[in-house]
């Protein structure tokens, strides 16, 4: 049973691929897998989620490593690693 | 007293270090930490950037994750060290060359303590805040690049930052 997740962007990947969208995955995609189903999207998606770019990601607000189960229902977001402070 | 702020206004350190140890008479010390926007930007890696001025820069965050996740570094402080109260108020979106970005402010007993978890929230937060940086110089507007050193730092802490180098997992 295919699940919706709601994907954000920010920064340089918000401004190749828009701050939204949603997405069907499987029913306990990991976080690596919905990144490679982005990446299946459309030549923009494997250009910005390429797999040659340090990239990071959080499942519901918090940073997980890609090999974190993504729940029903959650927000999944990618983007470039973070330069505050 | 709040924890965490994000906001756009700028901020009176005196002011927050103030509120921050009124009330407690157990205040021996507050250290603090001010990041301001730097002019010039130093020499990158790649040799291409060397000397170039930044005339504003602008703060794009994670609403939501953002305090969440200082929220958990000031309670990993205060597991960590023997510290009273800390307070993180961090700028976004346009600043000007010069300008404030953000400030870490730490209450404890003693020195030691304080200086520790003010450089421990800063570390943290540098490879673990959802914040992300745009300079705009005269050649046109970059993304800052996150910097290895500043994983380095937080793995004195005995923490995997896996930001600037990827997943530490």
């Amino acid at each position: 049973m295919p699940m919706p997740v709601q994907i954000r962007f920010f920064a340089s990947l918000r401004e190749a691929l828009g701050a939204h969208e949603q997405l069907q995955v499987p029913q306990g995609a990991t976080l690596g897998e919905v990144r490679d189903r982005l990446i299946a999207c459309s030549p923009r998606h494997a250009e910005a989620l390429a797999r040659t770019r340090t990239l990071r990601g959080a499942i519901n607000q918090v940073m997980c490593d890609e090999a974190s189960v993504v729940p029903e229902g959650a927000e999944v977001a990618f983007f470039p690693p973070v330069t505050g402070g | 007293m709040q924890r965490v702020s994000i906001q756009t206004e700028d901020f009176d350190l005196g002011a927050e270090v103030a509120a921050l140890r009124a009330g407690d008479a157990g205040v021996g010390a507050v250290a603090s930490f001010i990041g301001t926007v730097r002019e010039r930007i130093e020499q990158q890696g790649d040799g291409q950037h060397e000397g170039q001025s930044v005339s504003e820069m602008e703060l794009e965050h994670y609403p939501g994750m953002t305090e969440r996740s200082i929220e958990h570094m000031i309670d990993e402080a205060m597991r960590r060290f023997d510290i009273r109260a800390a307070r993180v108020v961090h700028r976004v979106g346009r600043l000007a060359a010069g300008a404030q970005i953000m400030m870490v402010a730490v209450a404890a007993a003693h020195r030691g303590q304080a200086f520790q978890a003010c450089e421990f929230l800063m570390d943290y937060l540098k490879t673990q805040a959802p914040f992300w940086k745009k300079e705009t110089t005269p050649e046109g507007s970059r993304w800052v690049d996150a910097r290895v050193a500043d994983d380095a730092a937080l793995a004195r802490w005995g923490i995997a930052a896996g930001n600037a180098t990827g997943a530490a997992a």
